[in-house]
């Protein structure tokens, strides 16, 4: 592989990996956070994507589109949680595992009566849509640097939030005690709602992003659900820092696996994951 | 229901069920045959999550391999022995059950629930990404097993009613198999894991040991239905591993109420019903199975089998206060 | 000279940078009640679960029947024959009183491939079972659903099961907490009698009870031991009264 190819390949890496990120923070959050497993997390990201289809077909815009499905995003997961998750708190893992396997089932159909079942693409915004030449013959499509570009903001994004803010610290309090939490006066349904809405927003703001590189389709949510679990066991539940080391990891696995191991491609993700697990099961960076 | 009752409606059903080719049609006693299966497959994860709480989301995975090996494992252009390809299916699901809880089970609680779908997700794609097994298309079995056995044919696969009663008596030693396993001491330390994980350590039993048994077991037991899966529709895909067969098991153990065999099997039929009466409806029936799990979480905890029990507490309630 | 049968050299754990037992060496013997002393934090919990395997330490080591068991896990402990009780009330709630047992005595002789045996069929195990909750004053409630017990009872009960595994060492984790006069009377009873032919640690909050029933006392305060000795000795040590009676007469006031 000359070094151009390799750079592309980097760049590919990082750029899913970063990608994946968004949908596995608030995943890794909720768990933590809230102890609540959430299956339906991929069907989030899948909403984001639809919505980018639907919304820029309309618009014309990715941009506005973005503008609007996030807020959009935001009080879908708030209803959410106030409908049906707040009801599974006091639950066991079993029953959190049933209802949102329910709700992915639920999640699809609409998606299909609505939508239908055809694999649909999003186009780049123009603004973005050249390519940077790298060599005579290979080029580097500018889009997929704004995706690295804006999922590391919002990295920054939230690290900050969750070391610098009040709703951070709340954050930060509850991954730790519950009780304390709420010993603290903190509101503790306030704080779950805006948590589970900010995990919601994450994942379909990685949806959105990513339907003009990698199309619309149905059952997209399922695979990035997978891998999302994946990234949470080697991050260590309730770590954001965890996921997007983690996520990286992946990101480099599953690229450089596509390119040195056609095949397997699929495996080496689980490959990555089962040797974490023989080294630390409970992922790298297990809290406490 | 005292456990006279219990036994007498038990073997009323097995009579029903095991009459049923002389009246049914054919195509109802495949039906009714894929159930069976499914309820096999149910028994074997309830070993898991309803007696040694063991949650895991990753079963098909065993039910898938034994299902491919069922094709794999058999000559290319005659029958199989059954008596060969059979245990050696089983096999195959056990070993790699065994490998597999080796890694999952060294995780506990929500990490056991994500990293047993993850590794039924690595299955997954060694059968869809590799040629192995035909690729996402899948591959046929083109014979079914041939029953012969020292120049005697005890039984004909291709018949649907013999196939059908070799699942019925499958099911059966399956029930019984772990009814005896669970009265035994091995059985109740399984069951002493799950209400106590950590007493038992501390009272001297490498739990760790006795759960990679029962999860080897598990598997084993999910590669009989998978390879009776395979056996009676005549193809396998990829599918079969899918977390979507998971889940639906999963469901079926919970539905029936985790920690009765015999729920599990009522499991299985009350999910293949309600699929085929919804699919009968519309083609979105999954809105209307998602619909029914979500307020069966939210209004009905405990399955199908603490159903009764809730009825008449709250008929002696109604009395009470009357 | 007695038989000693467990003893722990130096024993250290830390949490992150803190402390929590430094240097602690205590020996038991069979014949001998040693109990462990010390206001709340000063790490008896830290030191009994370093003993029966649930805690790695940190520096230190533990010998039984001076065979090193340092890196031994619970269970490889439970095996050798030690065992422990909690301060928690931690049993199988579900079952019965007897199951409880039965699966303590089970652990001894597991018979695990015996898939086709009956548990119950296994006679030498259920009469170790029954033996334990008659020797632990339950024997007329084996049948009753452990969850349903008094909480006195569930504490017997705790403590049959250490019996039923058939231990040499008994560590006893506040075996008394939370119960009655009464109650701690037996309990006390109980004690002196199982302590004629094993070795027991007793952690235990209760000063009465375990001047009562003590025939060696190591104080505890921050992670260090302070003093070890008869009871007559601690109980006028003036370094043990400042530290830790005089803490506790004062909270008793």
């Amino acid at each position: 592989m000359d070094f151009t190819t390799f750079l592309i390949q980097l760049l590919n890496a990082v750029q899913y990996g970063l990608l994946l990120f968004l949908v596995a923070s608030g995943l890794t959050l909720v768990f933590g956070i809230m102890g609540i497993i959430n299956l339906a997390h991929g069907s989030f990201y899948m909403l984001g994507a639809y919505m980018a289809f639907v919304l820029t077909s309309m618009t014309g815009n990715l941009l506005l589109t973005i503008l609007i499905g996030i807020p959009l995003a935001l009080a879908f997961g708030a209803a959410l949680e106030a409908l049906l998750f707040t009801h599974l708190y006091k639950r066991n893992h079993l029953d959190q595992v049933l209802l949102t396997y329910g709700l992915i089932l639920i999640f699809e159909e609409l998606r299909s009566l609505t939508v239908g079942d055809d694999v649909h693409g999003v186009p780049v915004p123009e603004m973005f849509s050249m390519s940077i030449p790298l060599s005579d013959t290979l080029s580097y499509p500018v889009y997929r640097l704004v995706i690295s570009a804006v999922c590391l903001l919002l990295a920054l994004g939230l690290y900050l939030l969750i070391q610098r803010t009040r709703l951070g610290m709340m954050i930060r309090a509850g991954s730790h005690d519950r009780d304390m939490v709420q010993a603290l006066g903190i509101n503790i349904n306030g704080l779950y709602r805006t948590v589970f809405a900010i995990g919601v927003a994450l994942a379909a703001l990685a949806g959105m992003l990513a339907a003009p590189i990698s199309s619309v389709y149905p059952g997209m949510g399922g695979g990035v659900l997978i891998i999302s679990f994946v990234i949470v066991v080697i991050g260590g539940i309730g770590s954001v820092w965890g996921a997007l080391v983690a996520a990286l990891v992946i990101g480099f696995a599953d690229t450089f696996g596509k390119v040195f191991m056609p095949d397997m491609a699929g495996l080496t993700v689980y490959l990555v994951m089962a040797l974490v697990l023989l080294w630390r099961p409970e992922g790298i960076f297990r809290k406490g | 229901m005292n456990s006279r009752v219990s036994t007498f409606f038990k073997l009323a059903v097995l009579l029903g069920l095991a009459g049923f080719p002389f009246f049914g049609s054919v195509f109802y006693t495949e039906v009714l045959a894929k159930i069976l299966i499914l309820a096999i497959f149910a028994m074997s994860l309830d070993l898991l999550v309803g007696f040694t709480g063991l949650v895991s989301f990753g079963h098909a995975a065993y039910f898938g391999i034994a299902a491919y090996m069922a094709v794999l494992l058999a000559p290319q252009s005659e029958a199989a022995s059954l008596w060969i390809i059979l245990p050696l299916a089983v096999l195959c699901a056990g070993i790699a059950a065994f490998v597999i809880g080796i890694f999952v089970l060294r995780t506990k609680g929500i990490y056991f629930i994500m990293v047993t779908l993850a590794f039924s997700q690595m299955a997954y794609f060694i059968f869809h990404d590799t040629k192995l097994g035909g690729g996402s298309d899948g591959i046929y079995l083109d014979y079914r097993p041939d029953a012969t056995i020292a120049g005697f044919t005890p039984f004909d696969f291709n018949q649907t009613s013999h196939l059908y009663f070799f699942v019925l008596a499958a099911l059966v030693a399956v029930y019984v198999f772990l009814t005896l396993l669970l009265r035994s001491p091995f059985g109740r330390v399984l069951v002493g894991i799950r209400s106590n994980e950590h007493r038992m350590l501390s009272l001297g039993y490498a739990t760790f040991r006795y759960k990679l048994a029962a999860f080897t077991i598990a598997g084993a037991l999910a590669g009989l239905a998978g390879f009776l899966y395979a056996v009676l529709f005549g193809f396998v895909t990829p599918e079969y591993l899918s977390w979507h067969k998971s889940g639906d098991v999963l469901l079926m153990v919970i539905l029936g109420g985790m920690g009765n065999l015999a729920g599990a099997v009522a499991g299985a039929f009350v999910l293949t019903g309600l699929q085929e009466v919804f699919a009968d409806w519309t083609k979105h029936w999954q809105l209307l199975m998602g619909g029914v799990i979500v307020l069966a979480v939210l209004f009905m905890p405990g399955g199908l089998a603490a159903l009764p029990g809730r009825i008449v507490a709250r008929l002696r309630k109604g009395e009470n206060n009357g | 000279m007695a038989e000693i049968l467990l003893k722990a050299d130096g024993l250290t754990r830390h949490f992150g940078g803190l402390a929590a037992n430094q240097d602690v060496s205590l020996s038991l013997e069979r014949g001998v009640l040693h109990a462990l002393l010390g206001p709340n934090g000063a790490g008896k919990s830290t030191c009994i679960n370093m003993l029966s395997g649930d805690l790695p330490p940190t520096a230190g080591r533990i010998h039984y029947c001076s065979k090193d068991i340092t890196r031994l896990s619970a269970y490889q402990r439970s095996r050798i024959g030690i065992g422990r009780s909690y301060q928690r009330t931690n049993i199988f709630t579900q079952f019965s009183a007897l199951e409880n047992c039965r699966l303590a005595a089970q652990s001894r002789h597991p018979r695990p491939w015996r898939i086709f045996t009956d548990a119950l069929s296994l006679t030498d195990t259920l009469e170790r079972a029954r033996a334990a909750l008659v020797e632990a004053g339950l024997g007329a409630r084996a049948s009753v659903i452990a969850g349903t017990l008094s909480h006195g009872e569930q504490r017997q009960l705790e403590i049959a099961m250490v019996l039923a595994t058939d231990a040499q060492v008994l560590l006893l984790d506040e075996p008394l907490a939370g119960m009655g006069s009464n109650e701690s009377a037996q309990m006390v009873e109980l004690l002196n009698e199982l302590k004629k032919t094993r070795a027991i640690l007793l952690v235990e909050h209760d000063m009465d009870a375990v001047f009562a029933v003590a025939d060696r006392v190591t104080v505890l305060v921050n992670g260090q031991v302070l003093e070890s000795g008869s009871p007559e000795q601690i109980r006028n040590s003036a370094e043990v009264q400042e530290a830790y009676l005089g803490v506790e007469e004062a909270v008793h006031v």
